[in-house]
């Protein structure tokens, strides 16, 4: 090993705590980008080969009932190349292992081969035969929630007759990956389940016959799809279509892509954080090294290495540095991707695995943390090989500190020396005074930005299920009833209260702006599901006006007072202008109500419901649970509490992940930062602090300058924090913000003590670690040797 | 002042043994010295490097602790004292003045002086300190702004302004030539004589021996002669 070499390592071990604090900076950022980056990767790699191998479909349609004749005249539709028409409906299913009843959504199966689109993949056994009427395929994650084997058999209310199923095989489907059931908000595997049965099976229990009521197109590559969608809509409009849509509405997709943008938003906007205050150590560091090693340089050149040996010399100390960080960063980085696989393995149904991460998401983290390492030492390493060898053998010219306007102002404030001291330095560096400020403001802002979501949801939780939805149970009826039909349900086992609703598509349009929507119908007076205003009040839907939530008021540009066009897709299908009446809140789904005569009215028929909202007592659910079973002319149920269950236990757990994770990025941002510089503070003072030691100061009024500069820059950093915090909460909201779901931002102060705390305490630490040093400080040396 | 005759000791030591321990071998930088020091006294100190003049020094400045043997500073046992005895000590009756002036950098000439009147029991002023050395011009300007002989005054002046019972010098002058040096011994004969502090100057320039009532020579950490000096020259007499 060449001299020099060994001077390298020697630096790097003598230096080792501030260059472990840099490595760890930079380790957080590589592994959040191996993390981020890799899953994108790799679950957008995994979506699309299972897309394409199963023929996921681009364009989706319902339909009230089309004769099956029609398909062909779907296919020739320019730009279409498959079609693929489909009986579908939704039942309640009977499980004996299960009190409460499940939710099934059957699909049919082609008599002949398999369907062209949507492939099922079969995992197990084999598909229903052609003709059977009572052999199921469900899919895999129904089957292993509920221990059913191949053979097993269960209950089904198909079209109000209960019918006995037989399981002849276990699936996936590109269509099921996120697989939800109505009114939930998130998968069940338990309770919901997709069943595909022999068509001729399906067309009789949802009395289909020569028909279909979904279908499914293919386009070609360069197909225009608006105008693909615009040509089914009117092909299918005579028979009560509900509006095609594409894959963006598709829900399973729609979820894929909201994680896919989430990872895409974080491997773009975090790593840089990490990346840019690593850039900023390291540069502190290795100008600070360079600056002591001044002679050591002029005597280095004097000596024949090169101004390129030279400046090597530094850049590969920086180069160290970044190996390190690397190394912890892949490392974390494929644990923190085993974690969020595992996470997705929860959520999604995929049939292959999506933990595998490609060599090259490692090597462009690599490069990435190398050039971080280098652009932090580059400045450094080139006045190094600038250095004329006579000039760095000199010593150099003390800091230039002169009378400037800001040290008038500080007289007037007759502070002490010591406190001069701090405040003429912080003055005199200001970008490092300014970068130290933010790299701490950031730490505090990660904090900030994550622990409000627990708040937000809590929010999101209170407002959506506390406050406006308090029914226990919600009874999904197969079609529109007659709300006399109430009365069967009053009559049902411990049900204490029931009201009617109803959920109706519709195109609400203000001019050039439309949005395919439900309009929920409650009574005036309902006291179970209730709407709430957007000052948290609960208001009563008001007759002949709609309420709508502040989101889909904001994407229609409407505001109370304004007309809107609601253009119904079912009954007659009439289009009617309705006066908006209020904004209210909500965070799930968009939402319009509307008064359920007022809707009668509209759609110019008898009193009807399509949904009952119940209040259950808690004592008889058992006995409900039963009767419910076998209760016809009902296509679901909806248990909220046991949806608010699951969401909130499923929350928990990963906000204590979360919380774990955040917490020791900010240390490690924190103690990055503050040691750092107060281990250069300590190097660049020493002098002064020995002066100050001999002069007679205490060790406890030396490390007030020390500590005292870290100090200030420490609180400066707690307002800019929050405020950088907010921002970043704000724009993970909008970034986060679907139709399906957005998030209130909901700031508390614990929040913003909270993320102080941790970061004052971080830096507390530090300080003391580097004040150790300050107390170990030997005097006669420093004094002896010449700056 | 000149050819009188001390009476009150400010300073013994006895049997002052300091042994840097290097593992393999002991290094004795003192090896038992007897010493008296006395009030109003200028004295000089003399020796190769190495000789252990510099040690002497910083044990008496309670910078340094010895190994062996004890020191007095009028009745207090320094040899006794905890860190923060010996803190307290520099700070209420050492002056100190080193080869490199070790000013703060990011204070002004006042300021700095004014680091020790904010502290001390019983302080001049900063500006009558700064005066005392000639600098009462040059009180707002900043180390960087001022020559070496200039900021070796501003030392001396923050070494004094805490009306020192003891200045201790080390090589006050070793970092400047010799007419700017001649302006530092004046600061610091004059203060010698107007407030009697008892100084002691370690110096590599033989010739600022003439200044001094008496002249300590060190050889291998042992005092090896003590001259008194019946006549004195001023500082502006001196050349080398």
């Amino acid at each position: 090993m060449r001299v020099l070499e060994k001077k390298l390592f020697r630096d790097f071990l003598r230096l080792w705590s501030q260059a472990l604090a840099i490595a760890l900076v930079l380790a957080c950022g590589v592994s959040i980008f191996v993390m981020a980056f890799g899953m994108f990767t790799a679950l957008t790699e995994t979506r699309d080969t299972y897309y394409e191998r199963h023929r996921f479909a681009d364009v989706f349609s319902s339909v009230r009932r089309a004769p099956k004749s029609i398909a062909s005249e779907i296919a020739e539709i320019p730009g279409v190349y498959a079609v693929e028409t489909r009986v579908v409906g939704s039942a309640i299913l009977d499980l004996s292992h299960r009190v409460e009843t499940a939710v099934g959504q059957f699909l049919s199966l082609p008599t002949i081969g398999t369907p062209r689109l949507n492939v099922p993949l079969l995992r197990s056994g084999r598909f229903p035969g052609a003709q059977s009427s009572d052999e199921v395929v469900i899919n895999e994650p129904f089957a292993i929630a509920n221990g059913f084997r191949l053979g097993d058999v269960f209950d089904a209310n198909l079209n109000g007759r209960k019918r006995q199923l037989t399981i002849v095989g276990t699936a996936l489907s590109p269509e099921f990956i996120y697989t939800i059931g109505p009114g939930d908000l998130m998968p069940d595997s338990e309770g919901f389940g997709i069943l595909w049965m022999s068509e001729p099976a399906l067309e009789a229990a949802f009395d289909m016959q020569g028909a279909f009521n979904d279908v499914s197109l293919a386009v070609r590559r360069d197909a225009n799809i608006t105008m693909i969608k615009d040509r089914l809509d009117t092909l299918l409009d005579p028979y009560g279509t509900f509006g095609a849509h594409d894959r963006a509405e598709q829900t399973s997709n729609a979820f894929i892509d909201g994680e896919l943008t989430q990872l895409k938003t974080m491997s773009y906007m975090l790593p840089p954080v990490f990346f840019a205050i690593a850039v900023f150590l390291v540069n502190m560091v290795i100008g600070r090294l360079v600056s002591l090693e001044r002679s050591e340089i002029g005597l280095m050149k004097a000596i024949g290495y090169s101004d390129v040996e030279v400046s090597m010399h530094y850049l590969a100390l920086a180069g160290l540095i970044a190996f390190v960080g690397i190394a912890v960063g892949f490392v974390a980085g494929a644990w923190f991707s085993h974690g969020m696989a595992s996470i997705y393995a929860d959520f999604f149904d995929f049939p292959y695995l999506i933990f595998s991460l490609s060599p090259d998401v490692y090597l462009v983290a690599g490069l990435l943390g190398m050039a971080t390492a280098a652009l932090g030492a580059i400045r450094s390493a080139l006045s190094a090989a600038r250095l004329p060898p006579a000039v760095a053998m000199s010593p150099p010219a003390p800091p230039n500190y002169r009378r400037s306007l800001f040290s008038v102002f500080l007289d007037a404030f007759r502070l002490s020396q010591p406190t001069m001291m701090i405040l003429r330095n912080l003055m005199r560096w200001p970008v490092r005074t300014g970068l130290t400020t933010l790299g701490l403001a950031l730490a505090v802002a990660v904090l900030t930005a994550t622990t409000f979501f627990e708040d937000a949801l809590d929010e999101l939780i209170d407002t959506t299920f506390h406050q406006a939805n308090r029914q226990d149970v919600i009874l999904i009826l197969s079609g529109e009833t007659n709300r006399s039909a109430l009365e069967e349900v009053r009559r049902l086992p411990g049900v204490l209260q029931v009201e009617g609703a109803q959920a109706h598509g519709v195109i609400l349009k203000n001019g050039h702006r439309e949005k395919r929507v439900a309009i929920e119908a409650r009574p005036e007076s309902g006291d179970l599901a209730r709407v709430v205003s957007s000052d948290g009040d609960i208001v009563t839907v008001p007759r002949g006006g709609l309420l709508l939530s502040s989101r889909l008021a904001g994407q229609l540009d409407v505001g109370p007072g304004d007309m809107v066009t609601v253009e119904f897709l079912s009954g007659l299908r009439e289009t009617h202008a309705v006066p908006v009446a209020g904004v209210v809140t909500g965070y799930i789904g968009l939402t319009a109500y509307m008064e359920i005569e007022t809707l009668d009215r509209l759609m110019r028929r008898a009193p009807t419901v399509d949904m009952a909202n119940i209040l259950v007592d808690p004592n008889r659910l058992d006995d409900f649970h039963a009767e419910v079973k076998d209760l016809p002319g009902l296509a679901g149920t909806v248990m909220l509490n046991d949806t608010i269950a699951s969401f909130e236990e499923t929350i928990e757990q990963n906000i204590t992940i979360s919380t774990v994770i955040y917490v020791a990025i900010a240390v490690l941002i924190t103690v990055g930062v503050t040691y750092n510089s107060a281990r250069i503070q300590l190097s660049e003072r020493a002098r002064d602090l020995a002066s100050l030691r001999i002069l007679g100061f205490t060790k406890a009024e030396v490390s007030y300058i020390l500590i005292g500069e870290t100090a200030l820059l420490v609180l400066l950093a707690q307002p800019l924090g929050w405020l950088l915090g907010w921002g970043l909460a704000a724009s993970m909201i909008a970034g986060l913000e679907t139709d399906l779901y957005s998030i209130p931002l909901v700031l508390h102060r614990d929040t913003f003590a909270w993320a102080s705390s941790v970061v004052l305490l971080a830096a507390a630490a530090s300080a003391l670690l580097v004040r150790r040093r300050l107390n170990n400080l030997n005097l006669i040396q420093v004094m002896k040797t010449r700056e | 002042m000149i050819g009188m005759e001390p009476t009150e000791t400010v300073f013994r030591t006895e049997g002052l043994t300091k042994v840097y321990d290097t593992g393999e071998v002991k290094v004795f930088a003192l090896a038992g010295v007897d010493l008296e020091l006395y009030a109003g006294e200028l004295t000089v100190l003399l020796g190769p490097s190495g000789s252990g003049k510099s040690t002497l020094l910083n044990i008496l400045g309670g910078l340094d602790h010895a190994t062996e043997g004890r020191v007095w500073f009028q009745d207090i046992e320094l040899t006794g004292l905890s860190d923060r005895g010996l803190t307290r000590f520099r700070r209420d009756y050492v002056g100190f003045i080193f080869q490199f002036y070790n000013l703060v950098a990011s204070l002004s000439a006042r300021e700095n002086v004014a680091l020790v009147t904010d502290i001390a029991p019983n302080p001049m002023r900063p500006e009558e300190a700064l005066e005392i050395v000639g600098l009462d011009h040059r009180m707002d300007h900043f180390p960087a702004e001022l020559s070496g002989g200039e900021q070796q005054r501003v030392a001396i002046a923050r070494a004094i302004a805490k009306r020192p019972d003891i200045l201790l010098c080390d090589e006050p002058t070793g970092a400047l030539d010799s007419k700017t040096g001649v302006q530092v011994l004046e600061a610091l004969e004059r203060i010698n004589q107007e407030f009697g502090t008892t100084t002691a100057v370690i110096t590599h320039a033989a010739e600022i021996r003439k200044m001094a009532h008496r002249v300590i020579r060190f050889q291998d950490g042992k005092i090896s002669s003590v001259k008194r000096n019946e006549t004195r020259l001023h500082p502006s007499e001196i050349e080398w």
